[in-house]
């Protein structure tokens, strides 16, 4: 099965909603002014941010202006393709064949699925026959090395861990010798989970991240944010504070096998231009897809296909 | 009982309700049923450790059922007066996740069914939450990770949309990070400030940015129609009884019982049944309601023509009225929508 399914299947309403809404506007009618201000709304309403939405309606007028556009279904098509033409740029696999060891800095507000996602990944790498070291670098949240251990034995990764409540930077220096030592050729770091709101948190990642850089320069290599698709707007929110604070070079979006509106991921590729490396659509260690924005664009505006 | 999605905060706040509640002379008994997330259960082991309360382990066993059960005996034996269940996350849409959750509160009866959720969450939050009870029934919300950006502008509507009371707000990642919820508070937190004039003007964000915004391009080009104010009305009801809203600010809530809020509710009331008897085309059209459809829609609505009457007139003034506004927008306008 096309693991995209399991998006589509998430993305239903939110895609159903969209084309009721469109195709009402344009029914039955010769399209005009009125039919792309209901469109625009129906976009609007998938989570899409407004800047984006503005930009993809007047991309829209335009082609009609210039008699692309007649039917309803020529309106689905540009949207999709509109779509597609904004995500493509951040559809870019993360290439971990640069650097030896690469290092792969996870970070994100509590609950995302960072730990969740570190373990889909060690799994996707080893399956290519990287040979992958966790750093539990976590040491604030209750259980959360005992979490990741229980993951690495699963996904037969090596993890470097402390006690809880040691300095992470601590731990992601030894993590960052290891790998060197063990000749790795990706390492992962987990972190606590941080409110992007909070500046101290930032200022200890901020160590973390130097701590690391002095070890080994230019890493880490993909600082990876980790937002949850169930917090929508607030995910874009995010994504803009993190990249500020610590520039964030890659995104993984979890929980899209839920019911979230998943327009959100436009604004990030749109505005931030943030490669979006994967996406999260299960608990499972293969719920793990690589970003696609044909795929996507499909998803969230094609009812057929 | 605690439920909810994924990493929403169950397991943490678990901890801090055990905590809060042995401050009450209680004696709580932790039980982790969660037997799918990795270490799962050791997190609330942890947690009870820090705290010094007990938490009830069966080691090997993953049936939450089967913990469940024995958690009670556990507890009946050891005089622990309060059981807080810990659950798996789970979405509100896997069928099979959730009959689990049915037949362990089927097991337990708990007292309290509690919705723990992310103050986070997007546009989905009352989808959510309804689906949560109408599929296993819950009795309170807690919202989590409110010391973060969030306004919490989504507990207001899913207080309207369940009906159900927020109870509890989770402020920080540590065990006492947790406080009963005061709607004064909240409103402070949503609304920023404490002058009515913000409150107008914020009532606006919390309404939904979209539909405020579709709304605006309608009054500029003068289709206002029964339906939207229909729609007006129900977001404001988002915000609460109008009572409830005036007590929110310190300085006016020298009114509460000076003014009959309850005739206000009334009317709003009646406005909504009468809008929700006529068609659609009426709705859209009002000018054709003549005669026979206000009496069928009075009938309809359980009011008298009369009503009818005063609602179309109030409406009519509102279109025209609504217009002076459009320059600047719509600010203002939900407040003179029942100021009459
Ligand atoms: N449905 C669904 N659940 C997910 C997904 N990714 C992670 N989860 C679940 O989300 C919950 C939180 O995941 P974690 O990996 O612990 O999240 P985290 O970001 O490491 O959390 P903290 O370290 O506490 O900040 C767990 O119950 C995971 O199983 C996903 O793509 N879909
Ligand atoms: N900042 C902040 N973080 C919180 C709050 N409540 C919980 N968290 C954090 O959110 C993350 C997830 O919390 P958990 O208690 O593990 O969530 P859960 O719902 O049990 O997760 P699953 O069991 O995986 O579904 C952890 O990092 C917690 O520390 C809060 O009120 N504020
Ligand atoms: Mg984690
Ligand atoms: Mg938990």
């Amino acid at each position: 099965m096309n693991l995209f399914e399991k998006i589509r299947e998430g993305l239903t309403k939110t895609r159903d909603q969209l084309l009721t809404r469109i195709e009402w506007a344009v029914k039955g009618r010769p399209i005009s002014e009125e039919a792309f201000d209901a469109i625009e709304e129906a976009i609007i309403l998938s989570d899409a941010g407004l800047e984006t939405t503005e930009y993809l309606i007047r991309e829209l007028k335009e082609k009609w202006k210039r008699g692309q556009i007649k039917t309803s279904d020529d309106i689905e098509r540009s949207i999709m393709d509109e779509v597609e033409k904004i995500l493509l740029p951040v559809e870019k696999e993360v290439d971990t064949n640069t650097h030896k060891p690469f290092v792969i800095l996870t970070i994100g507000v509590n609950g995302v699925g960072k730990t969740t996602t570190i373990a889909k990944l060690a799994h996707f790498f080893k399956k290519a026959q990287k040979k992958v070291l966790l750093g539990a670098c976590d040491t604030f949240r209750a259980a959360a090395i005992e979490q990741l251990e229980v993951w690495a034995k699963r996904v037969n990764a090596d993890i470097i861990k402390h006690s809880q409540g040691s300095d992470p930077a601590a731990v992601a220096f030894d993590a960052v010798k290891a790998a060197r030592a063990r000749d790795i050729n990706i390492l992962i770091l987990d972190t606590a989970g941080r409110l992007h709101t909070k500046s101290n948190l930032m200022e200890e990642m901020k160590k973390i991240k130097r701590v690391i850089g002095k070890e080994i320069d230019g890493a880490p290599h993909e600082t990876l944010l980790v937002v949850d698709a169930t917090n929508g707007q607030n995910a874009i929110v995010q994504a803009k504070t993190f990249h500020d604070a610590l520039h964030i070079n890659g995104i993984i979006a979890t929980k899209l096998d839920g019911t979230a509106k998943g327009g959100f991921i436009l604004p990030i590729a749109h505005t931030l231009k943030i490669p979006i490396r994967f996406l999260g659509i299960g608990e499972k260690i293969d719920d793990l897809v690589p970003f696609q924005a044909h795929a996507f664009s499909r998803a969230l505006f094609h009812s057929k296909d | 009982m605690l439920i909810g999605l994924q990493g929403s905060g169950k397991t943490t706040t678990a901890g801090k309700l055990a905590l809060f509640l042995r401050k009450k002379a209680r004696k709580p008994l932790l039980v982790p049923s969660d037997v799918y997330r990795p270490a799962a259960i050791e997190q609330l082991v942890k947690l009870g450790n820090q705290i010094m309360i007990d938490t009830f382990t069966m080691p090997e066993i993953n049936d939450p059922l089967a913990i469940c059960r024995e958690a009670k005996a556990y507890a009946m034996k050891h005089g622990c007066d309060t059981l807080i269940v810990d659950t798996a996350g789970r979405l509100h849409i896997n069928d099979e996740m959730i009959e689990e959750l049915i037949n362990q509160k089927k097991l337990l009866t708990p007292r309290e069914t509690m919705l723990v959720l992310d103050a986070m969450t997007g546009q989905d939050a009352v989808n959510i939450a309804s689906t949560f009870n109408e599929k296993v029934g819950v009795d309170g919300i807690i919202l989590t990770k409110l010391d973060g950006d969030t306004r919490g502008g989504a507990a207001i509507s899913i207080k309207a949309v369940t009906g159900k009371p927020i109870k509890f707000i989770g402020v920080g990642e540590k065990l006492d990070a947790i406080e009963p919820f005061h709607p004064e508070r909240m409103a402070s937190r949503i609304l920023g400030m404490g002058d009515i004039v913000s409150l107008v003007e914020k009532a606006q964000e919390v309404f939904d940015e979209k539909q405020a915004r579709a709304l605006e391009k309608k009054i500029r080009k003068e289709e206002f129609t029964l339906e939207d104010f229909r729609d007006q009305i129900k977001q404001m009801k988002k915000l609460g009884s109008i009572e409830s809203i005036i007590s929110m600010f310190p300085g006016l809530s020298k009114f509460r019982g000076a003014i009959d809020f309850s005739q206000a509710e009334q009317d709003i009331k009646k406005t909504e049944a009468i809008i929700n008897s006529m068609t659609q085309k009426e709705r859209l059209f009002p000018t054709i309601i003549d005669g026979s459809r206000r009496l069928r829609i009075s009938r309809g609505s359980g009011t008298n023509v009369q009503d009818v009457n005063e609602l179309l007139k109030r409406y009519m003034e509102m279109k025209k009225m609504i217009k002076k506004f459009t320059k600047g927008g719509i600010k203002g306008f939900p407040k003179q929508l029942f100021m009459r």
